[in-house]
Formats: C-alpha cells, structure tokens, sequence
C-alpha cells in the first residue's frame, strides 16, 4: 500500500530534479525545484516524519524557494547569463559519465550492504512516533544546545546578507 | 499495511544526490548551482530521515532540521554574494568569474 504511494512520489521528484538541472531558464528550474520539494515533503509524510514535512513546505518551498525566484526576478535573467550554452561545453559528456558511474557506484553498494542481511525489516514503532510533540520534546531537551546554536547561525548569515547585498565588492 | 523498505528510500536519496552533483558539475548558472546544492542537501534529510525511521529515533529528524537552518542560512548568504557579484560584472556565468585570480 505504501509502496503505491511511494513510486510516484519517488519517481516525481526524480524528474523534477531532473528538470531543475537541464530546464534553461532559471525560474523554469526553480519552479522544478519547487514541484520536487513538494514532492519530497509527500514521502517525509510516508516516513511518519511530519514536523520534517511542514518545515519541508514552509522553509523550502516557502521561504528558500521565494528567494531563489525574487533574486532570480530581481537579476531579470531571461536571456543573459548562460542560456542554453551549457549544453555544448567541452567536458560535459564525461562529467555525464563520471556521475554515472558514481550513482551506478552507490547504488551497487546500497544493493551489497541490503542483500548482506536483514537490513530492510525496520524496528518496531510505537504510534507516538515522529509526532510534532515528540520531535519538540527532543529538541528542547537534549538538543537544546544546537537549537540555540542554530538560531545564532541564522543571526550570523543576516547580517552577513546584509553586508554582502549593500556593499559594492571591489 | 506493507512499508516502504528502508533501501528504496536510499536508492531515491542516491539519485537524488548524483542528480545534484551532476548539476553542478555540468551547469555554470550560479543560481542554478545553487538550486543543485538545495537537491542534494534535500537527499541527504531523506536518508537521515529514513534511518530515524528504521532505527525508531528522532534524531535524524533533529539532524534534517539543522540541515534545513544550514541551508537557509547558505542560500541567504550565497544570494547576497551573487547580487553583490552581478553588480560587479553584470553575468551569473561562473566560468566569467576569476576575480581571485591574479
């Protein structure tokens, strides 16, 4: 049953990401990456991780993705920048080897490490599990500390956006 | 009701992963780079997330939330840095970009 859910999730976010790195327009590839965000929210649903999928569609989707299509709106891309010429550079065809030959290299390794022993026979949860109360609970006892730690990251890279945006690099 | 085992969920996390490095590798859009870099920081809370799952910890989910704040924090810096480098020469190409150079 979950496994119908799960191909065409999977298989969505694939072509989108796909179409992320080949589309020519940026605000072509950033709505990609905005479809396949979405999709992947859908499987952290499937995974009974649901506070991820919320901050999945809020942050990613929302918030990262409306910088991406502002700064994308902002610089008026359409046209300039590389368009399509990206397709015809000199070393592509063996960079397209190599990640072949890396997804082909990872996913052997994944097939040896699964056929080794019982590794897809998940442990038992209970019904309480991955619920806003329990990862909130997590967080704001044993991970407090990198929570607090998270937020001054955040302060840090404002400010620093808003020194690199308003000076004039030299 | 029948789960989704956990190794189907690192096969969608691989490709997902090669998909974002072959972006940057092959695209020289530097907003696009960094759409490919969200891909792959996006793969690897799958796996994380997926392993939480199996192991029935929280952790990982804790761990793809710091993986959500270190990605806003690098898209709102790499942005500004972009902006900042678009007003110096008016092109996101970045094999146009050698101002370290010399």
């Amino acid at each position: 049953m979950e496994l119908l859910i799960f191909y065409p999730l999977a298989g969505l976010c694939v072509a989108f990401a796909l179409g992320v790195v080949v589309n020519n327009s940026p605000a072509g590839s950033a709505m990609s990456l905005i479809a396949m965000m979405l999709g992947l929210a859908g499987i952290f649903v499937l995974q009974q991780a649901h506070f991820i999928a919320v901050l999945q569609i809020i942050i990613y989707a929302g918030a990262i993705m409306v910088l991406f299509m502002f700064v994308i709106m902002l610089l008026n891309l359409k046209g300039s920048g590389e368009s399509a010429s990206w397709r015809s550079r000199d070393k592509n065809l063996l960079l397209t080897v190599l990640s072949g030959l890396l997804v082909a290299g990872v996913l052997y390794k994944i097939i040896a490490v699964v056929e080794s022993g019982n590794f897809d026979s998940p442990a038992l949860r209970p019904e309480t599990f991955g619920t806003v109360r329990q990862v909130g609970t997590i967080l704001f006892t044993e991970f407090v500390l990198p929570f607090e730690v998270a937020s001054i990251l955040l302060l840090v890279a404002m400010i620093g956006a808003v020194v690199l945006a308003k000076n004039k690099v030299d | 009701m029948e789960i989704v085992p956990l190794s189907h969920y690192l096969f969608l996390s691989a490709t997902l992963f090669v998909i974002g490095v072959t972006g940057v590798l092959v695209r020289r859009n530097a907003i696009v780079v960094f759409m490919s870099i969200e891909i792959m920081l996006n793969a690897v809370n799958i796996s994380l997330v997926a392993f939480d799952r199996y192991l029935n910890l929280h952790d990982g989910q804790i761990f793809s939330f710091m993986v959500m704040c270190v990605a806003a924090a690098e898209v709102s810096v790499g942005l500004a840095i972009i902006i900042a480098l678009f007003r110096n020469k008016p092109t996101i190409n970045l094999d146009e970009f050698n101002i370290m150079k010399s």
